[in-house]
């Protein structure tokens, strides 16, 4: 202690100017406008610049928050939009609007006959080719999603019902954005169950949360197919979602053959992005 | 003794005077001011303790500074102005050889070591001032060619000054 005073004292020119020039520097950062904006800058550059490192990090760990907000977002925009008129309507039905060209309608047919115990489910409805269903159209119950229209006759309509290992239904989370398709068959028997693949490792996937079909292929957006009952990774990166189905098929009765007006267009324009490759 | 005390108090008022009611309005398109006030710190006593030296260049600068409304800035190029001055000091003047409160002027000293010690002076305190008054290394020549312009101005208006009062600082 001793040895330092000494010190001090023998180089107290130095230590006198230490005191001294940063009492001034004191006094010009806390009584100038233009230094002492600029210094809490620099001081606010530094410091920024260290949380921008940071925040590098921290955003992956907040991308699912993010993502939930973003889809959240989107749910709600999308509830505002007019989806495209899924109702009990009993017969093939229109409504005349100006401003929306009807692209969806729906030809109402029963049930006349049906199996959930095999390992490939059919069936068949009384209604065909004079009623104006066609082969590959989607069918839907009150209830949710029930397959796609395999064969047609002039009477009667065979269905391939989602309980059919080929059958694939393009499907997607009520509130994520991450599609991906609903099979059966394989491991699963159980004519109540479903499984969603192709939903990336990522997304998080609630117990209980809806899946619904995306509008990209038969069936118009936002069609109920069921509810996520399990959720695990699987090996490879896509986690391996179980769904309980929405439709009861085993008292299924009354379904609904989806006319999409504009298929054809769709169809053909999609057409041309194969041709040009 | 109270002579020399007296002829401080009096070289700092003139000075100072000087310095904000003079200087403050000559200047070269705000590239070369000249700041003459620290001709009196250049020739406060030869044997001023260290912390009165400092506790001086601290008043003189803040008072500057009231002036210039620039608080702080003119104290901080005041208080390394002291400590250059006492390195210059320890390294050339021979203490035994002058009288304890002599002034380090034209007169006690000779022309070449007061124009060196001025310069050496006068450019740190520039320095200081006008890097403190920028406050930032950009425009970094800009800031140290107007220190450097302004040196060359101070230090011909304080040798002026001291060739003037040559027979006066000599007694």
């Amino acid at each position: 202690m001793k040895n330092i005073w000494i010190f001090i004292g023998k180089y107290n020119a130095f230590f006198l100017f230490l005191l001294f020039f940063g009492f001034s520097l004191f006094l010009v950062i806390r009584n100038n406008i233009y230094q002492r904006s600029y210094a809490f800058n620099s001081a606010n550059l530094i410091v920024g610049s260290i949380y921008a490192h940071v925040n590098e990090f921290t955003k992956y760990f907040n991308l699912g928050k993010a993502n939930d907000r973003l889809a959240n977002e989107n749910a709600a925009l999308r509830e505002q939009l007019r989806q495209s008129l899924y109702s009990n309507i009993v017969d093939e039905h229109q409504v005349n609007d100006s401003l929306y060209d009807q692209r969806y309608s729906y030809i109402v047919a029963r049930v006349i006959n049906n199996s959930v115990h095999q390992k490939s489910n059919y069936i068949t409805i009384d209604r065909g080719s004079l009623h104006g269903i066609q082969k590959g159209m989607g069918v839907i119950s009150a209830d949710g999603v029930v397959g796609i229209v395999l064969n047609v006759s002039p009477h009667f309509t065979t269905i391939q019902s989602v309980l059919h290992p080929d059958t694939r239904i393009s499907a997607t989370l009520d509130t994520v954005n991450a599609f991906g398709s609903l099979i059966w068959g394989g491991k699963i028997v159980d004519p109540t169950k479903a499984a969603l693949r192709d939903i990336p490792n990522h997304v998080k996937v609630k117990e209980g949360e809806k899946v619904v079909t995306t509008g990209y292929s038969l069936f118009p957006s936002h069609i109920p197919i069921g509810k996520v009952i399990k959720s695990d990774m699987s090996g490879d990166s896509f986690l391996d979602i179980e769904v309980l189905l929405d439709t009861d098929f085993s008292t299924l009765q009354y379904v609904y053959v989806v006319l999409d007006k504009m298929s054809d267009e769709k169809q053909e324009l999609e057409k041309l992005n194969t041709e040009n490759e | 003794m109270s002579s020399i005390f007296i002829l401080n108090i009096i070289r700092f008022f003139l000075l100072l005077a000087v310095q904000v009611f003079l200087f403050k309005n000559v200047g070269y398109y705000n590239v070369a001011t000249a700041f003459p006030y620290i001709l009196f710190l250049l020739l406060l006593p030869l044997n001023i303790p260290n912390w009165l030296l400092y506790t001086i260049s601290l008043a003189t600068g803040i008072v500057v500074d009231m002036f210039y409304d620039t608080f702080g800035v003119h104290a901080a190029a005041c208080c390394t102005l002291a400590f250059v001055r006492i390195i210059v000091m320890k390294l050339t003047v021979d203490y035994e050889a002058h009288e304890t409160l002599a002034t380090p002027g034209i007169g006690e000293m000779n022309f070449r070591w007061f124009f060196f010690y001025s310069s050496v002076l006068v450019l740190t305190h520039h320095l200081t001032l006008f890097m403190v008054e920028a406050f930032t290394f950009s425009n970094l020549h800009y800031t140290l060619i107007s220190a450097f312009l302004s040196s060359i101005f101070t230090e011909v208006v304080i040798l002026l000054f001291s060739l003037i009062f040559y027979r006066k600082t000599k007694r």
